[in-house]
């Protein structure tokens, strides 16, 4: 039996690996800011050539590092896993580190800003801090009463997954900077806290879920949610951001978690 | 100062934004509906020559823009309620505005002609 197949996949192949050496045109404008040098951000324009399939990221990095070393923005890990680089990239929010150039129409200028809702310090860094204060104060992290048990704490797997969802999150603040809500009241404690209460609200081991509801039972608390879902499209983890936040506004309802 | 970009919300968010606008609406309306009604206390003569303006052409246009906005804010408040009630409002929250567009569209072509009739009798004949 002849293997036809095997030529035609090669040449498509080939067709594709000719594709990915191909260099484009993009042009990206970024907002500018440098509170010493004028008091308001600007629009800067930068010509790069790059593969439609590298990231975001590698755009940026590219300009600081062959074009203007002024270039400020925060990224760690460069694997979307430690949250640092949440910026609003065509108007939407993501991690510049999980967004291919290819994915947001490269014929275009591509805008990049910091994220909605928290003072800009410089160029694409936004203060953090009321957004990890929010964090805090949902009290992220088990709570008990009793002896410490002497093994590790069981749990069924029915009642693991009933949080899976919410532990995906890693506090990039892409959800919480998406929220009209919290862009007009920075009060609000916003989906990121919510997240990570309901995290360990709907966790058996936990017994601390009382406390975290009355914390979010306050005026800037759950029932600041007016279900936009900007937060559920804007994760870059995938969370089902607004369901998990409409599940505690239903457990503070029926007192069942 | 160049301002930031619009944020590129999709149905969720403008279907919020279309929410607040309705609401806002029919807020104003209702409160030029009490004063025009009220009016009927102070003489109903004046209240007559107030009511007859709805006649015209604009406040008749006007009359079927409410029907719109009180149309979309009640279905939407039902998505609303579903959303917060449901569990899985918001898995299904996108088919759930769509369904909400589609009966509002039909009942806005229901609304046409009872609501524009003196309008449409006046120009057309009939």
């Amino acid at each position: 039996m002849s293997t036809p197949t095997v030529e035609t996949h090669s040449a498509a192949l080939d067709a594709v690996e000719a594709g990915s050496t191909k260099l484009i045109n993009v042009t990206f404008r970024i907002r500018r800011f440098n509170p010493e040098e004028h008091p308001d951000p600007v629009w800067v324009d930068y010509q790069l050539e790059m593969d439609p399939k590298e990231r975001i990221l590698d755009a940026l990095n590219k300009i600081k590092w062959e074009q203007d070393g002024t270039l400020t923005y925060r990224r760690s890990c460069a694997h979307g896993i430690c949250g640092s680089d949440a910026m609003r990239i065509n108007g939407r929010n993501r991690l510049a580190c999980k967004t291919l150039v290819k994915d947001v129409d490269p014929a275009k200028p591509i805008t990049i800003e910091a994220i909605k809702g928290l003072a800009v310090l410089k160029d694409l860094i936004v203060d953090m801090d009321p957004f990890f204060q929010a964090y805090k104060d949902v009290m992220p992290f088990l709570i008990t009463s009793g002896n410490e048990p002497t093994r590790e704490r069981l749990q069924s797997q029915a009642d693991r997954e009933r949080f899976d969802d919410t532990t995906k999150c890693i506090l990039c603040a892409a959800c919480t900077s998406s929220c009209p809500v919290f862009w007009n009241d920075g009060q609000y404690f916003g989906p990121a806290a919510i997240v990570n209460a309901h995290r360990f609200i709907f966790d058996s081991r936990d017994e601390g879920a009382e406390q975290r509801l009355e914390v979010l039972n306050d005026r800037e608390g759950v029932w600041r949610c007016r279900t936009t879902f900007n937060c559920s499209e804007a994760c870059p983890r995938g969370i089902e951001v607004t369901k998990a936040i409409q599940e505690v506004k239903r457990a503070l309802v029926t007192r069942r978690f | 100062m160049p301002a930031g970009t619009l944020y590129r919300g999709r149905e969720g968010m403008w279907s919020w934004v279309a929410h607040r606008v309705t609401g806002v609406l029919i807020f104003f309306f209702l409160f030029a509906h009490v004063l025009d009604t009220a009016l009927v206390r102070v003489s109903p003569e004046a209240y007559d020559s107030v009511i007859a303006t709805y006649k015209f052409w604009l406040v008749n246009l006007m009359e079927y823009g409410l029907v719109a906005a009180i149309l979309f804010h009640a279905l939407n408040g039902l998505r609303v309620v579903a959303v917060d009630f449901w569990a899985k409002g918001p898995k299904y929250q996108k088919q759930m505005l769509w369904t909400v567009v589609g009966i509002w569209v039909v009942l806005m072509g229901g609304a046409f002609y009872p609501v524009l009739q003196h309008t449409l009798r006046t120009w057309f004949g009939g």
